[in-house]
């Protein structure tokens, strides 16, 4: 990595960015390096650290918006909305974990399922293009089709696009409560297909190895009443505290991690490949993600196909840089080449984050 | 028509049957305009493909030819986005209404564009789910149309909007390839092109299949018809009961003049001498839904409701929501014209808002009735007047502008559902500047370098999109390289 400046505003980064193009110089954002190994391996002549702008610039709890600086960790987000009784609805997946950082990977977890991802909850966003132009999209209010969404492709974009200096999300209140239903069971996809076709609501249906679990949130009758709908059709104990690991990848520093899509008819395929590859599973079973943890990648392609026949794909999220080096990390991706026009047109001389993403993006 | 229209129907006559391939001036006439009828004009040539073949084959020849087109739904659209170009192709969907697919236990629906918003639901509906975004207009307009605007209704302050229920879509781009963009399974890899397609109006390309998200049927509905006597009372109200932690399905509010026209039109019989009603949508698990109305009804009360209703069986909701649903059209009995706004402000602003209109309207003594989607702030004001009278006209053109400037005061949008179109073009840059515009076209750039897929909306003044440098550098060309031989 290379030389590292910590801008404190947008028009700082917008500086960095435009003296950065002027010499031509390859650039990454880091919100709090918390993912910065994922994706393919860049190597850059600038870091823009964004850990100093990490203020709550607002929050407006009547219209259930917040507005963020991207090197904000999510945690101290959740604590300030927490004070009035919301909550931003996207899941620390990893510890210290940016706003930034989370946009960038489109990360989720539990929540997913009643909530949506960063996508579906960013409603404005500033970014610096590569070129140093400051520009905004969306606003203030949840609801707003004037202009492009251009929210929706930084989401997920890898910090290939522009660098998001801050991002507004719309809120959703925290419930009264919570409750856990888990179950063990060998073959779960009956059990998630039980529930999430059900009248419960269920807030998220987990998968950890051979345990089930399904969260629901609300008011206290309310979710007793769903508890007990759940607990009908897969049985399971109770808990009002997540079960151990809840919302976090299964993969330890050296294994190869991946990200595995699916329709939900295709649960019991997909999970049954997994096994056989000798894989530690968790995720969001009731929603078509679930993360793997493999000692050597040799099954991947394996896996590819059994997701590719149930419509959906394999990323390869986070891997030592030798495994990386020898597999394809992101797999067949349609539209590649309507993706390398969206890239030119940001960042023509290929100087953010370059070759992080899809096909060498 | 010029040489190259003349090109793309000759090449259109190939492919298509003959009775889809329209030019003789009388049935173009039929197309001139959208929903927004007081834009007109006559496209030189109307195509309805039956087929995304048949559909990209004739995008394929306009972009060879350099001619512009339009594509065109169900032509509800209420801010000019399917307005014909006079020199260019209207591409219809309307003979594309096929559900290719219901997956129940996917969750998804698969549907060519033309197909109507209602009979995604209703196709849905008998394996226990429905398709939740449910514009007003939900009876004809169509999916396509839906993508294209991001359209919105009254349960997306729940459920959210066209953007949250849409997975996948297969797209003929503006130089007529057909790519796959999102996939039926969520986070497909790359760029979320959908997202940045979903609401782009049409000028990005053409949608030829949608894949949707189905939502499972609520348990249990609950529709609340509750009387206020001010505005005021009614938002102060609104605004309990979001804090309150409740997120009903809909929270929608019409004023006194919106009352008295949805009376005229369809004696919805709402609560008599009303300054304000709420029309409040409570769904999901029974249990959740009846704590939920306990709450609700002691917020309204304590905020000055002085007549409150409760529907719990599909037919007395549909008493209900017809007044709310049928506002805009009911406008017409109290009015020879008017002009439907939609704009966005931050809730809370609310009040404030509604005096500043007040005032507003006051002033320049043009009538503004109000039906609101008031739980997100969007606000449709139905500004008044007669076009026959000296002067009404531009009056109310006036304030309706006013009304948009007062939404971006507020930090909020000039639009919330209907989109930009060819209406609002000239209100985008007082909402952006110059740069955040710039940004957003070089998104059309990637997608229609020439700028013939829907020219003139949205933006007004087009990016001119150049050649792109091929410069490369840092790791990139080696890492692509490297990765073109592998692979
Ligand atoms: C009475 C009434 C009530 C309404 N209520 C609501 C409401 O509650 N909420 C709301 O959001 N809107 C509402 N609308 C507006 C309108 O119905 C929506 O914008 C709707 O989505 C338009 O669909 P359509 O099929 O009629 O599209 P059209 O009017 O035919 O086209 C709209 C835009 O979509 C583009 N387009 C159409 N098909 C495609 C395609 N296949 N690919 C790419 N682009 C395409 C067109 O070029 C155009 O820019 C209302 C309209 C009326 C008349």
């Amino acid at each position: 990595m290379g030389a590292v400046v910590r801008p404190t505003s947008t028009a700082e980064v917008a500086d960095v960015l435009r003296d950065a193009a002027a010499r031509g110089l390859a650039v990454v954002a880091q919100g709090r390096g918390t993912k910065q190994g994922w994706g393919l391996p860049v190597s850059v002549d600038l870091v823009v650290d964004l850990s100093g702008m990490d203020r709550v610039l607002d929050h407006q709890a009547g219209d259930l918006i917040v507005e963020v600086q991207a090197g904000a960790r999510l945690a101290e987000v959740q604590a300030r909305v927490g004070t009035e009784g919301q909550r931003l609805a996207l899941d620390e997946t990893v510890p210290g974990a940016s706003i930034g950082g989370t946009l960038a990977t489109n990360a989720s977890g539990p929540q997913r399922l009643v909530a949506g991802t960063a996508r579906d909850l960013l409603i404005g966003v500033t970014v610096v293009r590569a070129d140093g132009v400051v520009a905004k999209a969306g606003g203030r209010v949840v609801k707003n089709v004037a202009g492009y969404d251009l929210g929706k492709l930084v989401v997920g974009s890898y910090g290939t696009l522009a660098i998001v200096t801050e991002a507004v999300f719309r809120l959703h209140p925290e419930p009264e409560v919570r409750r856990w239903v888990s179950v063990a069971a060998d073959d779960v996809h009956d059990l998630v297909h039980a529930v999430v076709h059900s009248q419960a609501v269920p807030w998220a249906v987990e998968v950890d190895g051979t345990t089930l679990s399904v969260m629901v949130g609300g008011r206290p009758d309310g979710v007793d009443a769903r508890v007990g709908t759940i607990r009908g059709l897969i049985g399971g104990s109770v808990s009002d505290t997540a079960p151990e690991g809840w919302g976090t990848y299964p993969w330890q520093p050296g294994e190869t991690g991946l990200k595995v899509t699916f329709v939900l008819s295709g649960l019991r395929d997909v999970l049954a490949a997994l096994a056989e590859a000798g894989a530690r599973v968790r995720g969001s079973a009731g929603a078509g993600v679930v993360y793997a943890a493999l000692a050597v990648p040799d099954a991947l392609p394996r896996l590819r196909e059994v997701a590719a026949a149930h419509h959906g794909s394999v990323v390869v999220v986070d891997a030592p840089d030798e495994v990386k080096a020898s597999v394809d990390v992101w797999g067949p991706v349609p539209a590649l080449e309507l993706m390398r026009r969206v890239k030119d047109q940001f960042d023509p001389d290929h100087r953010l984050a370059p070759g992080r993403f899809v096909g060498g993006i | 028509m010029t040489p190259g229209v003349r090109a793309v129907a000759t090449r259109a006559r190939e492919l298509l049957a003959p009775d889809a391939v329209i030019d003789d001036r009388a049935r173009l006439r039929t197309y001139e305009c959208d929903g927004l009828t007081h834009y007109r004009v006559v496209p030189a040539l109307v195509v309805i493909p039956e087929d995304a073949d048949q559909l990209a084959g004739v995008v394929r020849a306009c972009a060879e030819h350099g001619v512009p087109f339009v594509a065109r739904g169900s032509g509800t659209g209420l801010s000019g986005g399917a307005l014909p170009h006079a020199e260019g192709v209207l591409v219809v969907t309307s003979r594309m209404r096929a559900i290719t697919d219901v997956r129940p236990e996917d969750q998804r629906a698969v549907v060519q564009p033309g197909v109507v918003n209602l009979d995604v639901t209703r196709a849905a509906t008998p394996h226990g789910y429905y398709y939740a975004p449910d514009p007003s207009s939900q009876q004809i307009c169509s999916i396509g149309g839906n993508v294209a605007e991001n359209s919105g209704g009254a349960h997306c302050l729940k459920y959210g909007f066209t953007t949250n229920h849409v997975v996948g879509a297969d797209f003929v781009t503006a130089g007529g390839e057909v790519v796959p963009l999102g996939a039926m399974a969520p986070d497909a890899p790359g760029y979320d092109l959908l997202g940045a397609v979903v609401g782009s109006e049409g000028t990005l390309g053409i949608v030829t299949s949608v894949t949707v998200r189905l939502v499972r049927l609520p348990e249990e509905v609950r529709t609340i018809l509750v009387g206020f006597h001010s505005t005021d009372a009614a938002g102060a109200a609104v605004s309990a009961i979001i804090a309150a932690g409740i997120v009903p399905a809909a929270i929608e509010m019409m004023d006194a003049l919106a009352i008295e026209a949805a009376e005229e039109a369809v004696h919805c019989n709402y609560p008599a001498g009303a300054g304000a009603v709420l029309v409040i949508e409570l769904d999901g698990p029974a249990a959740e839904v009846a704590a939920e109305y306990d709450e609700v009804e002691r917020l309204c009360e304590v905020n000055g409701a002085f007549e409150q209703r409760l529907a719990t069986d599909p037919f007395d909701r549909a008493l209900i929501w017809k007044g709310r649903k049928s506002a805009f059209a009911a406008v017409g009995r109290i009015s020879p014209d008017y002009i439907v706004q939609d704009g966005v402000i931050p809730r809370t602003a609310l009040p404030e808002v509604l005096r500043a209109m007040g005032e507003l309207s006051a002033q320049r003594g043009v009538r503004v009735a109000n039906v609101f989607h008031a739980g997100d702030g969007n606000l449709h004001p139905l500004v008044l007047f007669d076009e026959s009278k000296a002067g009404e006209a531009e009056a109310a053109e006036e304030v309706s502008g006013a009304i948009l400037d007062l939404c971006i005061r507020h930090g909020g949008s000039i639009t919330g559902e209907h989109g930009v179109g060819v209406d609002k073009a000239r209100y985008l840059p007082r909402m952006y500047t110059e740069e955040d515009l710039d940004t957003m076209q070089l998104v059309r750039c990637a997608f229609d370098p020439d700028g013939i897929s829907n020219p003139g909306k949205v933006f007004p003044t087009p990016r001119l999109c150049g050649e792109v440098p091929g410069r490369h550098k840092g790791a990139h060309p080696a890492q692509e390289a490297g990765l073109a031989e592998v692979f």
